[in-house]
């Protein structure tokens, strides 16, 4: 029952989606653009000049490229694990009208977690096509590439969710961003080399999700092999999503099904 | 037994350590409209939620449509339709995408939706209102939105939770008409109201909740002739005035009651009460002789009125 209910959950999401996916579809494709062209090109040529070869051997656009795509899918799934989430339990009270028809709260939460997931693949192949544009890297490497995204992302909504679902209003949610998602994106060696962070940071910079993914797919568009074996980071991705998803579901049935 | 949709046996409701309903008996009947009559925190919503499986039972036997809440939601629900207290339609979406969106919950095809969503928008007279957005619609169409969304599955059970709270006289009306079509159809209803018109209107059989417990039960006239004289002469005094003839008051009737800035006199003959009344110097602003209702009933019971 669960997984057919839950893709009803996920399709009413999608139904919600089309009032606005022209303004979000072209926001997927310049907001990427934009970050190259800033940071990969503008400060790119300044880093690369006083390098004289650039990170690990490449530009740095390339260096940044495969990061940046890592952390546009963890944003993407912060944002849906937050906003989305707040809106359905409290504001749109959509969540507890669904809970009076068959749909139960694994479903629904369940449903949440697939169209999110639906979400951060959106965004991650857009910004795999602008990759590509650049000529970053080959078709084939930024499509591969979107693989650790995507985990990345999915971690990234499972976790805010089990995080918002205890929250009791939206005061939280700014809180989360500035002390969680974005020393996330600037720390995980997105614009930089973890190795570069002060040693007491490194260890917190490893157990972030969002670094195992950036080094996934920088070895994917860049070839340099990553610190940590490639089946260990993608199980790891794994255990994120699943207990981030299963710890959601407790308190929304506290609070929905009082 | 066949015909019972709804068994509830010392049916108990706590959050925490407030009891919120308390060890209520009562048994629905296939086919009836059943009501939930109280004021404001007697409990009605806590019952109905836990008929409608979206609330665990504390404690007691409750079984609906001869399944267990507790552990064949999903199944009940499917064939329950709700109309919750709160408007909780999606405000950014069109009429049709809150009906389409609400029948997939319950895996229905889209080709059955069409058809059903335009016969239940004929049926709530919004017909003309389908590519509108609910934030767009008035209360009572948002109500009538509502309660063709509750229909969408063809339920067995209809639950209503205050269905027309908040809404002015001529939208209650046509609400009412709408219920009374799906009572004539033979849908099973329950309904909760602070209204005692609208029970009159409405249900077959009601219990009087207060303070999470049944505090009477029977068919709207039958609670009137158990627990109230046949009439009421509703004497108007100025403000103070009252305090200083309650006693006098007192003594014209078996039964009065004293509010605020009127006395309730109950009486089998208004005629001969007016004349006693006429004859004394008590001298109201005004009198009025009306039949007692399901308001005077509470009252009595309970001592206070039903909607504060
Ligand atoms: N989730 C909850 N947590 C704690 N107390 C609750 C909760 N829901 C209801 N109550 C309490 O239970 C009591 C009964 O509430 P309920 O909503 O069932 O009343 P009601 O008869 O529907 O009232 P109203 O006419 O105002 O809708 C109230 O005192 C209310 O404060
Ligand atoms: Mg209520």
């Amino acid at each position: 029952m669960t997984v057919p209910l839950s893709l009803r959950v996920a399709e009413a999401e999608a139904r919600f989606y089309r009032r606005t996916w022209r303004g979000s579809v072209v926001s997927s494709f310049v907001t990427p653009i934009l970050y190259l062209l800033a940071m990969g090109v503008g400060l790119g040529s300044l880093v690369d000049e006083n390098l004289g070869y650039g990170l690990d051997g490449v530009s740095y656009l390339t260096f940044l490229a495969p990061g940046l795509l890592v952390a546009t899918a963890m944003q993407t799934g912060a944002a849906e694990g937050a906003w989305k989430v707040m809106a359905g339990m409290k504001w749109r009270e959509t969540w507890k009208a669904r809970l009076a028809s068959p749909i139960g709260v694994p479903s629904l939460v369940l449903g949440h977690m697939i169209w999110s997931a639906a979400r951060v693949l959106m965004v991650s192949v857009a910004f795999a096509i602008v990759m590509t544009a650049f000529q970053i890297a080959p078709p084939l490497q930024s499509f591969l590439a979107v693989v650790p995204a995507f985990l990345v992302g999915v971690a990234m909504v499972a976790i805010t969710t089990s995080f918002t679902v205890r929250l009791k209003s939206e005061a939280g949610l700014p809180m989360y961003f500035r002390f969680v998602v974005i020393p996330m994106f600037l720390f995980s060696g997105v614009f930089f080399p973890v190795s570069n962070l002060p040693d007491w940071l490194q260890p917190i910079a490893l157990v972030t999700p969002m670094y195992h993914g950036v080094e996934l797919a920088r070895a994917i568009v860049v070839g340099i092999p990553p610190v940590v074996a490639p089946a260990i980071s993608v199980t790891y991705l794994l255990a994120w999503i699943i207990a981030g998803t299963y710890f959601a579901v407790s308190p929304v049935r506290q609070k929905l099904k009082p | 037994m066949a015909d019972e949709l709804i068994q509830a046996r010392s049916l108990t409701k706590k959050f925490g350590d407030f009891v919120a309903v308390d060890d209520i008996n009562f048994v629905v009947k296939q086919g009836e409209s059943f009501g939930f009559l109280g004021p404001n925190g007697a409990g009605k919503t806590s019952t109905m939620r836990m008929i409608g499986a979206v609330s665990p039972v504390t404690s007691g036997e409750l079984s609906v449509l001869g399944l267990d809440p507790m552990t064949e939601g999903p199944r009940l629900r499917s064939r329950l339709g709700v109309v919750p207290q709160e408007n909780n339609l999606d405000e950014d979406l069109s009429v049709y995408d809150n009906l389409l969106i609400y029948g997939r919950y319950f895996d229905l095809s889209r080709s059955v939706l069409r058809d059903r969503i335009a016969e239940l928008l004929e049926f709530v007279q919004l017909t003309d209102k389908k590519d509108a957005k609910i934030s767009a619609l008035s209360g009572g169409m948002k109500r009538r939105v509502i309660i063709a969304r509750g229909l969408i599955n063809e339920p067995d059970l209809f639950i209503l939770d205050e269905p027309t709270t908040g809404l002015d006289p001529q939208a209650r009306h046509v609400l009412w008409d709408r219920l009374y079509r799906l009572k004539q159809q033979g849908v099973t209803l329950i309904i909760t109201t602070h209204y005692m018109d609208e029970a009159e209107q409405l249900c077959d059989r009601l219990v009087v909740m207060d303070k999470g417990k049944i505090v009477a039960e029977g068919s709207p006239a039958g609670l009137i002739k158990e627990h109230t004289p046949r009439d009421v002469v509703e004497l108007r005094f100025a403000p103070g005035e009252l305090e200083a003839i309650t006693g006098r008051i007192e003594d014209l009737a078996e039964h009065t009651e004293i509010l605020a800035d009127r006395a309730l006199v109950y009486t089998d003959d208004a005629e001969e009460l007016i004349s006693i009344v006429s004859a004394s110097n008590l001298e109201p602003e005004t009198e009025l002789v009306r039949r007692s209702s399901l308001e005077d009933v509470f009252l009595r019971l309970t001592g206070r009125t039903l909607v504060d």
